[in-house]
């Protein structure tokens, strides 16, 4: 199931924004070429906001301990160890589509 | 009885179709094709050599009277169509109706007109037919200014094209950077950098508001205020498929007509092709895929089983002169590895975008030459593992110079501030025999003052000298470069690089877009150097700089209102208070800093709070800038029996003089009325002791990681030199300290008589740059950013969706 959350444009380049969910936040990003990459909002370090991290490529960088994430796999890169949950989202008519059926199945369980 | 064919649009995609299908078999159909415009097919990628006067229009006609005479097809230009009629499978147009037995829609895409008002005002026109081009041909000959909007392939032709007419040309376009679709920043930069020198003015992020004029086009307005005059406004801000047809005649129209492998709709009598067309999800812009659509289409009418495969395309932009290349699919993703090239001194960027053992995209400017070799690698997807240490110098690889950026400039760029040297006067010593870098600095004075230059000095010694010099090896900035922070501190002074691509493309940086360490100190040494043409790019800052606010350790925030010199009101306290109760403050703290933190405030809520604490007369603390936080103050002559001068007063002028600036680290500031030091003036950045003869100003001073005691800078007699020498001691700190050193790290690297000369010397200069800086940064972040509540709210809320 796809869920409009909104336009592109809502998102600055090199930016995110968060959705919420009744799991917690979900971090919508927007790359300097509009990749688009959704993952938890919530660094496995210490929790910190990843969404308001410095997004460079497709890695960010957690706003609280500076953890470097790599966005298409949620892994922490370099010597840290640790994973985000990531989502599948997608761009059509400039819109943004976070697949949301895992949202379901979680609250089901 | 031979079947009829009627095909709708005489364009680039249904002539290729006609040709096959009449190569093929001149005799499967009875065709009739009709046209909008009145004329029939012809190259339309070749308008923009017609605009520029390159081209004539004879020149770029693909198919002539004879062609269509020899295949007998029966020609209706001028004659739109203006209705299908499935159930009677015929076309209508203003001349009656014909028959089909099979129908082809190939009407393109019509140019997208942005919403503003003024867009219907005679003058301005669009970019995509014959009659298009002859009206800017016609404007053009009038002379005066052109406003090209949108900075695409389309936009920047025609901007190229009435250039060349002799038109002042400005190109707004809405995007961070030109054709933003098929390049990367740094090819952008060079873009733009070629389009100015050829007297193209470029505005990027710039939002159209308006078009102005009384009866006909004067100028265009911007959102941010900006009007640039305008006797012609060309509109190429992209393109939306033509398929009003289709959908009145109820085809399956999603953002294009549907179509299937063979081209055709959801009526099998009915196909479409071209840039009306949607395949798979998917648009087309370029004619390389429509070509590709035209010959399955031929089979397809044929009744041969063909199927439509997109296929990778690639962009070159018709300006002569203006090198580009853009190919495959250039984002970074997971397992891709970018391979940079950068020559800034012949102004060349090569990045190719690896997956695994695959070449899957290329962007080039500069020098494309190996363009459709990189494009051929893409496409045979060839296994490139034997060649990757070369492979971006293209089938005949060469060698890069990594000195390329010192070698670029030119002899009169100063390399030594401090002492004025510039380049082609080291070249000079060097030549005359100082070989090593004391004897550089011995004859030049070339670092030989704050040595902040040294490393430069030491590559334009390594140029002139070759192997012979050994060079030393200093700390890079980050892994991104190998320049240090003094380096490249210089080099955007000297090479004049105003943006963050400029700075990444002229220093050669290795990497795409930088990364977390080296943007926020490009993004300050920018803002620094260049405060009126410089933006700050808000994504290139540390969160608490971009939320302007701290951030808590559980993702809340912490509010610090400005209390100037520590001094408040009861009214300001009130508005803290209310605050603190309306938005549930878990914890009103006073600071180390003489003035009320509100801690753990929820993000969707500072808007609102900095409303409120506005309207009460209060602006940001800076809590969380790398620029002025504090000024503490004790209370002075006012009221202490012991007050030499009016230290809080004198506090209070500080803090409104430099509040709002931006430095290499966060700057604090102590005024204490006599030397009993209430104010622990003495472990500041700036530290004033008040005395009987005037102001004891001293600097350097730290309590945070190391406890350092200030040294003295100078002795004021009065209030307005304490004022003076103190704001020129910190525009040099912002002008030469390294990002993230504090004041006392800076003057231990440059020495504390280098600083006092300076500020000694050039007082005025520097007060008078700090000021032409906070015309632009004195000014209070929270009013701005509170007038834009949504942005800091959730863009959605699923909280309900899985509730149902
Ligand atoms: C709020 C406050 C503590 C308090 O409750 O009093 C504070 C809080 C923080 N300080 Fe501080 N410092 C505060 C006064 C100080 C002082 C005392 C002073 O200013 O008189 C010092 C020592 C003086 C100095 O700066 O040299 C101080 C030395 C530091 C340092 C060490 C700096 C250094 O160069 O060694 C850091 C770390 C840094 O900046 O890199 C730091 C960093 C921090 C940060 C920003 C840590 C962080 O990055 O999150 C803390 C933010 C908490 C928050 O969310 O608000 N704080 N910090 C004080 C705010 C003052 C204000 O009104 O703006
Ligand atoms: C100035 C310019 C430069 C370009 N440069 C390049 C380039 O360098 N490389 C590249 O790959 N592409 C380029 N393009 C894009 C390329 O020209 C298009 O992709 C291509 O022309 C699309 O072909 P088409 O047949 O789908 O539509 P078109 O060529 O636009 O043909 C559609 C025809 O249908 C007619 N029509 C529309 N409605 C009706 C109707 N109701 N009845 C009858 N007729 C109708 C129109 O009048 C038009 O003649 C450029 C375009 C322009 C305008
Ligand atoms: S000393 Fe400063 S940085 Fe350390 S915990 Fe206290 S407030 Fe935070
Ligand atoms: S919480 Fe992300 S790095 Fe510590």
């Amino acid at each position: 199931m796809m869920i409009d959350i909104g336009p592109l444009s809502d998102i600055p380049r090199q930016g995110a924004r968060v959705v919420k969910t009744p799991h917690g936040c979900v971090a919508v990003f927007r790359t300097a070429t509009d990749q688009v990459f959704a993952i938890d909002d919530a660094c496995p370090h210490k929790g910190g906001p990843l969404s308001e991290g410095i997004v460079h490529g497709t890695s960010v960088t957690c706003p609280l301990h500076s953890w470097v994430f790599d966005l298409n796999t949620g892994m922490a890169q370099g010597a840290d160890e640790g994973t985000v949950a990531t989502y599948a989202v997608m761009v059509e008519d400039g819109r943004i589509l976070l697949d949301a059926a895992w949202l379901r199945e979680r609250s089901a369980a | 009885m031979t079947q009829k064919l009627v095909v709708i649009g005489a364009g680039m995609a249904s002539g290729r179709m006609l040709e096959h299908l009449t190569d093929t078999d001149p005799g499967a159909y009875d065709i009739t094709l009709f046209n909008a415009e009145p004329r029939g097919n012809y190259n339309r990628l070749m308008l923009s050599p017609v605009l520029s006067g390159e081209k004539t229009y004879a020149q770029i006609v693909t198919h002539d009277e004879p062609w269509y005479a020899a295949r007998a097809i029966d020609i209706r230009f001028g004659e739109p169509v203006v209705k299908i009629d499935r159930r009677n499978r015929t076309v209508v147009s203003a001349s009656g109706g014909v028959p089909y037995d099979k129908l082809v829609i190939a009407t393109g895409s019509a140019p997208f007109i942005i919403p503003v008002p003024g867009r219907d005002l005679p003058g301005v026109v669009t970019f995509r037919d014959l009659d298009d081009t002859d009206a800017m041909t016609a404007a053009a000959a009038k002379g005066g200014h052109a406003v090209v909007i949108g900075g695409g392939l389309l936009g920047l032709e025609a901007a190229a094209g009435l250039r060349m007419l002799g038109m002042e040309v400005t190109v707004i376009h809405l995007m961070g950077h030109l054709m933003e679709r098929q390049l990367d920043p740094a090819a952008g930069y060079l873009l733009q950098k070629d389009l100015e020198r050829r007297g193209i003015k470029v505005h990027c992020k710039g939002a159209t508001k308006a078009i102005l004029g009384d009866g006909r086009v004067e100028a265009v307005l911007l959102e941010d205020g900006t009007t640039y005059p305008a006797d012609l406004v060309c509109m190429a801000v992209g393109i939306r498929p033509e398929t009003r047809l289709a959908t009145d005649a109820g085809l399956d129209v999603a953002r294009g007509i549907t179509v299937s492998d063979a081209m055709e709709t959801s009526d099998p009598a009915i196909f479409a092709l071209g840039e009306c067309v949607e395949h798979d999800r998917q648009l087309f812009g370029l004619v390389a895929p429509l070509y590709d659509q035209a010959k399955v289409l031929a089979d397809t009418l044929l009744g041969q089983p063909a199927a439509f495969r997109p296929v990778q395309t690639a962009t070159k932009l018709k300006v002569t002169g203006c090198d580009l290349f853009s190919a495959g699919d250039f984002a970074e993703a997971e397992g891709r590895e970018d391979i940079v090239f950068r020559d800034p001194g012949r102004g060349i960027y090569k990045r190719l975008v690896l997956e695994g053992d695959r070449l899957v995209g290329a962007v080039m400017y500069g020098d494309t030459a190996d363009g459709a070799w990189f494009f051929d690698q893409i496409r045979s997807g060839a296994d490139i593992a034997d060649k990757r240490n070369t492979l971006i110098f293209g089938p005949s690889a060469g060698t890069a110079d990594p000195l390329a950026a010192v070698a670029a400039m030119p002899d009169s760029a100063e390399i030594c501030g401090c002492n004025g040297v510039c380049k082609g006067r080291i070249v000079q010593a060097i030549k005359d025999g100082a070989t090593d870098l004391d004897a550089v600095r011995a004859t030049t004075k070339a670092s030989a003052s704050c040595g902040t230059c040294t490393g430069l000095v030491e590559q334009v010694m390594s140029l002139t000298l070759g192997d012979t010099f050994q060079m030393p090896t200093a700390k890079p900035m980050c892994k991104c470069t190998d320049h240090t922070h003094e380096d490249v501190r210089r080099l955007i002074k000297s090479m004049g690089l105003k943006s963050i691509p400029a700075v990444m493309q002229e220093l050669g940086w290795t990497t795409a877009g930088g990364c977390a360490s080296c943007r926020p100190a490009l993004n300050y040494y920018l803002i620094a150097d260049w405060p009126l043409e410089y933006q700050d790019d808000r994504q290139s800052r540390f969160v608490n700089e971009r939320n302007h606010a701290n951030i808590q350790k559980d993702g809340t925030y912490s509010v610090v209102p400005r209390m100037w010199g520590g001094v408040t009101t009861p009214t300001e306290l009130r508005a803290i208070a209310d605050a603190a109760d309306k938005y549930n403050v878990p914890m009103v703290k006073v600071t180390g800093g003489q003035r009320i933190d509100l801690l753990g405030v929820r993000k969707e809520d500072l808007p609102a709070m900095w409303a409120d604490l506005n309207a009460a007369g209060m602006v940001s603390g800076h809590a969380y800038s790398k620029g002025l936080r504090t000024v503490k103050t004790c209370v002075g002559s006012e009221f202490c029996r012991f007050g030499t001068q009016d230290s809080t007063g004198l506090g209070i002028k500080l803090e409104k003089l430099l509040w709002g600036s931006w430095t290499p680290h966060k700057v604090k500031l102590g005024v204490s009325g006599c030397p009993r030091n209430c104010a622990e003036a003495t472990c500041k950045d700036v530290g004033i002791i008040c005395v009987d003869s005037g102001y004891q100003i001293s600097v350097a001073g730290a309590a945070g990681m190391e406890l350092k005691e200030t040294q003295p800078l100078a002795l004021a007699t009065t209030e307005e030199e304490a004022i003076e020498l103190t704001t020129a001691f910190i525009q040099l700190y912002r002008e030469h300290a390294k990002y993230l050193d504090r004041p006392y790290k800076w003057v231990a690297k440059v020495g504390l008589d280098w600083v006092i000369a300076q500020v000694m010397e050039h007082r005025t200069a520097l007060v008078e740059r700090f000021e032409v800086s906070q015309s632009v940064y004195r000014r209070d972040p929270w009013a701005e950013h509170a007038a834009e509540a949504t942005k800091w709210a959730p863009m959605a809320d699923l909280t309900l969706e899985a509730a149902e």
